[in-house]
């Protein structure tokens, strides 16, 4: 296991009153891809400025190579940062933007022109030099933030929302250029998205947050198979939250009808949120012994078939399968065991992430 | 579409007319004026009257005054544009309407003021006097003809700043921070050579009127002390010698000319339109 | 520790900013006091007193420059905005050559040197044989007025999409039909802001007004200069103290009026506004 590199230890922070985060601990392995996912207005970003020295903790400390750097100003941290919208500088040419920070730190002509040479390969801009700023795309003025960025040689590079502002095609191909990037660098990159595709595409561990908390923390195969509370399920991915009743470990009734499952440790019949994403259900035969239901709605989305299966109790069950199943038509609901997912219900107002709104 | 359009380009015809004649031709007769002597015979007298001891000082002794009000401005209004924009108060806000607010002052009346403050018998040396200091002689000296300018045209240098600075994205400040950049840097490197179209502006605001003003000067300077602008003054109402007046007015047009070319070389992108 | 510094540092900047603060304000501030004292001398104080002010307005020379003030500023105001928005939609739809040419000599009174066009106005009236007096303050009022009144609705134009005046027609609406209909509602904060922008500009004005005026008429600007060269009265104190209330009072009131807060941030801007507008209009032609 790599050791620490940036520790967040109790970090809270309010601006005008409002508390954007809350106790919040954080620690980030060298050479990994954190990905610090959630909402606008989850603290993700605040997180991220932190981190930068762009915002002082109210408490907290941030420790960064064992050194507490809290009060540390941003020009005198080891870190750079891609910003939201590219934040170039438009008074200066490509190459006076990326050689800003070396020129700021006093190297020689010779080594800043062989940087910016190197860091223009490594984005793919070879020779545009001289070209300005505005004479370049989004996705150009990005990939220069990113060169302005790494020539620093930083050992965290910080991204926040960095794709945001990017049409879908180039998103997706930035995305693998980022991964690319980060391979042959070798350094950590802390990645600030409300996008979970891009989380989950690019990152090593995804932090996921709402209203100051952190609500789980994981790989992505962790995040996505076993969400440990409803937020997460429902922010990540598309699902089916419950409300459901555990009958003993591995049993658990919804609507009525019982379930086997493989969860244990919620004690008998406690309250419960159910997770059932819409690829984990199979519509069989209706039968007594199972939940059933009516065919409400179908689209033809490409690769499957997105249908909406309405239970007596009035719930919309979301479904996806390659198998067509025609409106009107009475089917059976069937999961298999491991394909549910039981979570505690949030103990507090507070807690309650899942806005059912939404 | 055509007859349309030439509809629409009929709607300048009020406007033609008003600008040929209330534009074009009383400047026409500027240089008509100018460039001939009573007799209406070309001469260029008028013009090379500015080489007169009288009148190269009076021009000479403006532009000096106007320049050192220009920098006094300059170094008044960036730090102040630089806080409010700071603040993040937003460009309708109390505070900000607050340094703006004297600039609707009718002008003359702003001057009046400090004439009141800086007489003999005025609000300062009554102060002065009450502390036993030895009072001064403030008016009626170049010093309170530049005090008067720069307190006539300050709010004309903060606001073109402080729209600029405005509109200079944090996170622009933040990358360079990031990069290693303290204050300084910061603020050499990035801070002003952003804000170069809303400097220019302030500018060019502040020098001109300055340069050419007869009020200020014979509020605040009495009598003895004459800028180029009272001497153009007086040959139209009292001298009645409008062909100097008028020579001496091409003089300095040519001067407000040169300035602004020399401005807008420092303004490449004429990037002052970003209001 | 961090704290602490920017804590001093705040200190700092609202220090700065009282001082500046001060320095606007006190002149303001004294004349204020002075309108309510009732010794002549500026260096006493005599006590409380409003004499000042009913010898203002029982004089007739003041009510009449008042009048006279706000009269030529209302017409030149209303008039440049007529000629000025007719122009600029004009202008707007010309090709680049005649457009440059409108432009330029739109910017002329605005980039010139208020002495200059005061002067080139009063030869031209002499010239044409126009006696000085009400007349030629307020054709000059509106000649300064036009070019504000145009960089104020210009801009509101090119906003406005050529489409929905298009739709408009295509629904079968007459040309000027779909202009007062979509197009007029369009640039109308343009137009207003334009208004008030002239209306305050004519207000203010000096310089101009000193040399097209004649012998036989004042306005509040050209009478204060005339009186404070003779000696101040503090009459005057009292009427710069009224100015200065129905200025703060029009202000505060205009703050919650958008178009008017428009035209009260254009007023420093708009000569720079006028030089780079063709180079806008440049790029945008290269575009199409």
């Amino acid at each position: 296991m790599a050791q620490a590199l940036i520790d967040l230890a109790h970090i809270s922070k309010s601006f005008d009153g409002t508390l954007v985060l809350d106790d919040l601990n954080l620690s980030v392995k060298e050479n990994s891809f954190v990905t610090l996912l959630g909402p606008s207005g989850c603290g993700k970003t605040t997180t991220l400025r932190i981190i930068g020295g762009f915002e002082t903790p109210d408490t907290g400390k941030v420790i960064f190579d064992g050194t507490d750097i809290t009060s540390l100003p941003p020009n005198k941290r080891q870190l750079n940062t891609v910003f939201q919208k590219y934040a170039l500088f438009s008074h200066m040419n490509i190459a006076e933007n990326i050689a800003f920070g070396l020129k700021i730190k006093g190297k020689s002509k010779s080594y800043i022109d062989d940087k910016i040479k190197y860091a223009l390969k490594l984005v793919n801009l070879d020779g545009y030099e001289t070209r300005s700023v505005d004479s370049l795309s989004g996705g150009q003025q990005q990939r220069i933030a990113i060169a302005r960025a790494i020539v620093n040689e930083p050992r965290v590079l910080l991204l926040d929302e960095p794709l945001g502002a990017l049409d879908l095609k180039l998103r997706q191909d930035m995305q693998y250029e980022l991964i690319r990037l980060k391979n042959e660098l070798g350094i950590t990159f802390v990645y600030v998205t409300h996008d979970q595709e891009e989380a989950l595409t690019m990152s090593d561990t995804i932090v996921v947050m709402n209203q100051g908390y952190i609500q789980q923390m994981g790989t992505p195969e962790q995040v996505y198979n076993e969400p440990e509370n409803a937020f997460v399920a429902d922010f990540i991915g598309e699902s089916n939250i419950l409300h459901g009743t555990m009958i003993h470990d591995e049993l658990v009734e919804i609507f009525g009808t019982k379930f086997v499952c493989v969860d244990k440790g919620f004690g008998n019949h406690a309250p419960v949120d159910v997770v059932i994403r819409p690829e984990d259900i199979d519509l069989v035969e209706p039968a007594d012994d199972l939940l059933n239901g009516v065919c409400t709605h179908l689209i033809f989305k490409g690769a499957l078939y997105e249908m909406e299966v309405t239970t007596p109790d009035g719930f919309e069950w979301l479904v996806h399968s390659s198998r067509l199943c025609p409106v009107g038509k009475k089917v059976g609901i069937h999961v298999d065991p491991y394909n549910i997912q039981i979570m505690n219900k949030p103990e507090s107002e507070d807690e309650e992430a899942i806005n059912l709104d939404e | 579409m055509t007859n349309n359009g030439i509809g629409k380009k009929l709607l300048a015809g009020p406007y033609l007319v008003w600008m040929v004649g209330f534009i074009i031709i009383p400047l026409f007769l500027i240089l008509y004026y100018g460039l001939t002597d009573k007799s209406g015979v070309f001469t260029l007298d008028n013009v090379t009257a500015i080489a007169t001891p009288e009148h190269s000082k009076a021009l000479i002794l403006a532009l000096l005054l106007s320049f050192i009000s220009t920098v006094v401005c300059l170094l008044l209004a960036y730090p102040l544009a630089m806080i409010l924009r700071n603040r993040n108060v937003g460009q309708g806000s109390f505070i900000v309407f607050i340094f703006i607010l004297p600039m609707w002052m009718n002008f003359l009346l702003r001057t009046l003021a400090w004439q009141t403050l800086l007489e003999k018998n005025g609000v300062v040396n009554t102060i002065l006097s009450l502390l036993h200091l030895p009072t001064q002689s403030l008016i009626n000296t170049p010093g309170a003809i530049v005090l008067g300018m720069v307190y006539n045209f300050l709010p004309f240098m903060v606001l073109p700043i402080y729209n600029v600075l405005c509109k200079i994205d944090d996170n622009v400040v933040n990358a360079a921070r990031d990069l290693g950049a303290d204050f300084f840097q910061t603020l050499t490197r990035i801070w002003i050579p952003l804000s170069v179209p809303g400097i220019i502006s302030g500018i060019t605001m502040v020098f001109v009127p300055a340069l050419t003003t007869f009020v200020i000067s014979s509020l605040l300077g009495g009598s003895k002390i004459l800028l180029i602008g009272n001497v153009i003054e007086q040959e139209f109402t009292h001298g009645s010698n409008w062909h100097l007046g008028s020579g001496l007015s091409l003089v300095l047009m040519v001067f407000i000319l040169l300035s602004m070319a020399i401005l807008a070389k420092y303004d490449k992108n004429g990037e002052g339109s970003a209001f | 520790m961090k704290r602490w510094k920017q804590n001093l540092h705040k200190i700092w900047q609202d220090f700065y900013l009282v001082i500046i603060m001060i320095f606007l304000y006190a002149p303001i501030a004294t004349m204020i006091v002075l309108s309510f004292n009732s010794s002549k001398s500026r260096s006493q104080w005599g006590g409380f007193t409003l004499r000042w002010y009913t010898e203002m307005f029982a004089s007739r020379n003041i009510v009449s420059a008042l009048h006279n003030t706000l009269l030529i500023a209302l017409l030149s105001a209303l008039i440049a905005t007529l000629i000025g928005t007719a122009a600029a939609i004009a202008i707007n739809s010309m090709k680049s050559i005649p457009r440059i040419f409108f432009m330029g000599v739109t910017n002329i009174p605005m980039l010139n040197a208020d002495i200059v066009t005061g002067i080139s106005l009063m030869l031209a009236f002499i010239a044409f044989g126009i006696s000085l007096g009400f007349k030629t303050v307020l054709i000059s009022h509106i000649t300064f007025n036009i070019p504000y009144v145009i960089l104020s609705v210009t801009p509101k134009l090119r906003q406005t999409s050529r489409s929905t005046y298009e739709a408009a027609m295509d629904l079968g609406a007459t040309p000027i039909y779909a202009f007062f209909k979509v197009v007029f509602p369009d640039i109308l904060p343009g137009v207003l802001s334009g208004f008030l922008l002239a209306f305050t500009m004519s207000l203010d004005d000096f310089i101009i007004t000193h040399f097209t005026r004649g012998a036989g008429i004042n306005t509040l600007s050209t009478l204060i200069y005339s009186e404070v060269r003779r000696g101040i009265k503090p009459s005057m104190y009292a009427l710069s103290t009224c100015i200065f209330l129905c200025v703060l009072l029009l202000l505060i009131i205009s703050n919650f009026a958008p178009a008017y807060k428009n035209a009260q941030h254009n007023k420093t801007i708009k000569k720079r506004e006028g030089n780079s507008y063709e180079k806008n209009n440049e790029g945008k032609l290269k575009q199409n």
